[in-house]
Formats: structure tokens, sequence, C-alpha cells
């Protein structure tokens, strides 16, 4: 019995996807939802006898977008239908990750905030008080550690209470200025039955006039009558500010800072001062580039030399195996012309590609997967990017022209998953 | 007090964000991540060419290219 459909929500690098693959199990399946460019998994997970349902949504930083990875996101928490939301949080800058949380609970009333790597944060000193997290948002609250699979029980619970009515959210409104907020509670009231908004979100961009936002409004659900847009014009003109976007944003960053306050104990100076020292050296004047240079030499040559040995293994034994077959399809005997197209053809070509191509990306994937989780790559678009901007490029496009060196179909694959680590110009934060 | 763009600042300099001058959806973006008026900012680090160069901001370290940073100003903590 399917019990609801949850949207998994997170900024970039959070290990959403990490957190997606744990509670599914990778059971998924892309997504089939209107006006889908990018792809998004949807997979499901059960819990006795009941069944959830999971969007694995593409990151970002926040609902006003910049880019058609992020649109993707924005309009499925806006505009498609689901019964709550997930928003999945770093732990180490939690209060940067809470400016999507805020915004997720100001379009839909069921949302969950997901704290997860708990056990990086530990390592950096950094504690969350979930208990005092859920107090300062009104929202429930989980600390996990998805790599380790701490926590992962009580998230799963959560999901279900959540869905099922057990808890209750009770989101403490971010505040604006009053002029702001009681602009927005008329518009709100004005628009909620046509176009069916559940928070006050879709009306802050209203007033803003965030294009992105009102665009796919139109869209959707239609333009907006003449009625409406002038009670909207209206309302703007008596703001105090011509401009509420700045203030609505600083309130939002604001009331993040609040809660974090009280929620996120820290132990200053316990790490920070190790990293210091690596980044100094890893993104340093002089010795940045040398040591991304003999790094990546390094990865290259293990693949490159490396990969022979397992190559030559394999090759060894499909020989092998040909030969066995060669002699099976004797004692069958197989018509020539049949033997010679399967065995010849088939069997060659398929075990000469696995050869090849098998050891290589089991040695390159991993190695590079190692220097992805522990933050090194968008190190390496900040030492790169000066050099790539000269052509129009930017930093993250060193990583995919360096990957297509050596494959050439993986390209693709590659350029999708590195567009997901570096987002537009360069804040990769790390 | 004397507005600093946060381009010009040194590796380990701080100062407060007075002043956003970008337009336009980067402005909205900065600002959700965290480049609000009043904000401390530190110069994390500098990449090998000069260019961009690495704030942190509210506990996240940001990376700008020198354009954009010349068009946040601030003043030394």
């Amino acid at each position: 019995m399917i019990i609801g459909r949850i949207a998994l929500a997170g900024n970039p690098n959070v290990g959403k996807s990490t957190v997606f693959n744990a509670l599914t199990g990778m059971k998924q399946h892309t997504g089939n939802w209107s006006g889908k460019t990018v792809g998004a998994a949807e997979g499901m997970f059960r819990k006795g006898k009941k069944e959830i349902r999971l969007v694995d949504l593409p990151g970002t930083y926040s609902l006003i977008t910049d880019s058609a990875e992020e649109e993707v996101t924005r309009n499925f928490l806006c505009f498609e239908e689901f019964d709550a939301a997930v928003v999945v949080c770093d732990a180490c800058c939690l209060q940067r990750n809470l400016i999507l949380a805020l915004q997720t609970a100001q379009l839909v009333p069921k949302v969950l905030i997901c704290v997860n790597m708990l056990d990086d944060a530990r390592k950096k000193g950094i504690e969350i008080d979930i208990a005092e997290l859920e107090k300062a948002t009104g929202l429930p609250a989980v600390g996990i550690s998805a790599s380790t699979g701490e926590g992962m029980q009580n998230l799963k619970n959560a999901m279900a209470d959540l869905l099922e009515d057990r808890i209750k959210t009770d989101f403490i409104p971010v505040r604006y200025p009053k002029d702001i907020e009681e602009a927005a509670e008329r518009i709100f009231d004005q628009f909620k039955n046509r176009y069916d908004f559940k928070g006050i979100y879709p009306v802050l961009r209203l007033l803003e006039n965030e294009h992105g936002f009102v665009t796919e409004l139109e869209k959707r659900r239609g333009k907006i009558p003449k009625d409406l847009k002038t009670a909207l014009e209206r309302e703007k003109s008596l703001l105090q500010n011509k401009h509420p976007e700045d203030k609505i944003a600083a309130c939002t960053v604001l009331r993040a800072e609040e809660i974090c306050l009280s929620a996120v104990k820290r132990n200053p100076e316990r790490a920070a001062k190790k990293d210091e020292k690596i980044d100094s050296v890893l993104t340093g004047r002089w010795l940045g580039i040398p040591v991304m240079l003999g790094l990546f030499g390094f990865i290259f040559w293990l693949t490159v030399s490396g990969a022979n040995y397992p190559s030559a293994m394999l090759s060894a034994a499909f020989a092998k195996i040909g030969e066995w077959l060669s002699e099976l399809f004797a004692v069958l005997k197989i018509p020539p012309v049949l033997n010679s197209l399967l065995l010849e053809g088939v069997w060659k070509v398929l075990s000469w590609v696995v050869a090849v191509m098998l050891p290589p990306m089991a040695i390159f994937f991993p190695l590079f997967t190692i220097l992805e989780d522990i933050g090194y790559l968008p190190r390496v678009a900040f030492n790169l990017d000066r050099g790539f901007k000269s052509s129009g490029a930017c930093g993250k496009q060193a990583l995919t022209m360096w990957s297509v060196y050596f494959w050439k179909k993986p390209h693709i694959f590659l350029r999708r998953c590195f567009y997901g680590i570096f987002r537009g110009a360069l804040y990769a934060p790390f | 007090m004397r507005q600093i763009p946060l381009c010009d600042m040194k590796k380990g300099e701080r100062s407060v964000i007075k002043e956003l001058k970008i337009q336009g959806s980067l402005r909205r973006r900065l600002m959700d991540m965290g480049f609000v008026e009043g904000t401390a900012v530190e110069c994390a680090g500098v990449s090998p060419a000069g260019d961009p160069k690495a704030f942190l901001v509210r506990g996240t370290v940001i990376a700008l290219r020198k354009e954009d940073a010349a068009q946040i100003l601030g003043v030394a903590e």
C-alpha cells in the first residue's frame, strides 16, 4: 500500500544521493513527470506493508534558480503533487542549507529536516542539537550519517510518521518587514483559490516579480487574470521598499543564522587549522598546480598502465573460454558458418571489449570517486578557473576535458556528474 | 569608513559587507548564500593565478571571480 510520495531536496553535495540510495536500495526508475528536462530518480522503500515513494531532486542552494537543473527542483516543489518534502542538510554548514529548508517550508506544510554528515561535523568540532533545531524551526528533524548508516532507521520512521500525521509540523514563519507581510497576506487570500497556493512562498515571488517563477506559474496554471494583476501591482506600489527582494532574502538568511545560534554548538578551532594547512598546499600559489599535476598524472598512469595486468589476465581467461567453446561446438557439430559467426564474431568482440574497457574503468572511477568524496575536485576547479575563463569557460570544465581525454563515450555521463558538482560560475563551496 | 571591494582582500583579511552592487540573478544567488549587508567575510584563499578568491561566509567557503567580487563592498573589520 502506497502511503505517500516524498520529495528529497537539498544543496548540492550534501550526500542526498547516498541517502536516496540507502533508503531505496537503488530500486529506482527515472521519474516521468511533466516538464522534466533533466533526470530525477524516483524510487521507493517499504516499511512493513507500507510503501513510500521517493523523488530525488537535483541539488540546489535556493529555489530562486539560475540553471536548468535547479529549475527542475523548483518546478517540482512548486508545481507538482507530492505529500511531504525532506530537505537534506549538511551538518558542517547547516546555516546555508537552512535557506532551502525555510523556502521549502514556505511552500508546503509537511517538511522534515534531515541533517546529514553528523560524523564529519563531529570531526570538525560541530555538534547539532536536533531537539533545539526542531524547537527553533517548528519542523521535525532527524540527524543521520548516511555513509555509515547512523540514524537511517529514525529517518524512515520519521518519514512514515510525517506522512501518516503522527508527527505534526508547526513551522515558525520567517518574519519580514510589516508592510511586506501584510501585502503578502492580502495577495495570498486573493490568489490561493485560483492557484492552489499552500504557503507564503509563491506570494513572495509574485511580490518580488521573480521572473522565472512567474513565467512558470503562468505557463502551468494560466495567465494571471487582469483583476489579480491589478491587485498585485497595487500592493507592490504600496510597499515602502520598491525592491522587496533584498529585504526578503536578508530576512531569510538572518532567520537561518538565528536558528543556528541555538541549534549548532561549535567547538572552535578543533579541526579547522588542519584543514587550512592542507588547503594552503592544495590551492597554494606554488604547490597547488604541481600537486594537482602530480596527483592526476599518478591516477592517469595507474589507469593506463596499471590496467594492462588485469587486461592481460582477462584476455587470457577469455581466450581459454573461447577454446573450450570451440571444442564444445566441435562436439555439438555446429555448422561452420554459425561457428565462425558466434566464436570469431560475437565472442571475440565481446570479450575483447570487456578485457580492454573494464580494468581501466574499475581503476579510474573508484579513484575519481575518492577525489570527489574528499572534496578535491572543487579545489581543482578553483585552481584552474582563471585559465579556463580566458577561453570563455570555467574551472569545472577542466575535469570534463580531462576525463574526455581517454573516455570518449562516458563524456556525456561525466559531464552530467560534474555539472552537478560544480554549479555555475564557481560558487562550489568546499 | 572607506569601502573596499572583496576582490582586493588578501588571504586572512576580514571585512563586513556593506553593499552589493551586483544585479540580476547572481545578486539573489549570492544573498541566498549569505552575502547580505552586515555579514562578516574572511578571505580564505587565493587561487594560484590570483583569481578567483575564496571567501569564508557564514561557515561556508565560496569562491568568487574577480569581476563578481569587485561588486561587493565591505569595510575592514
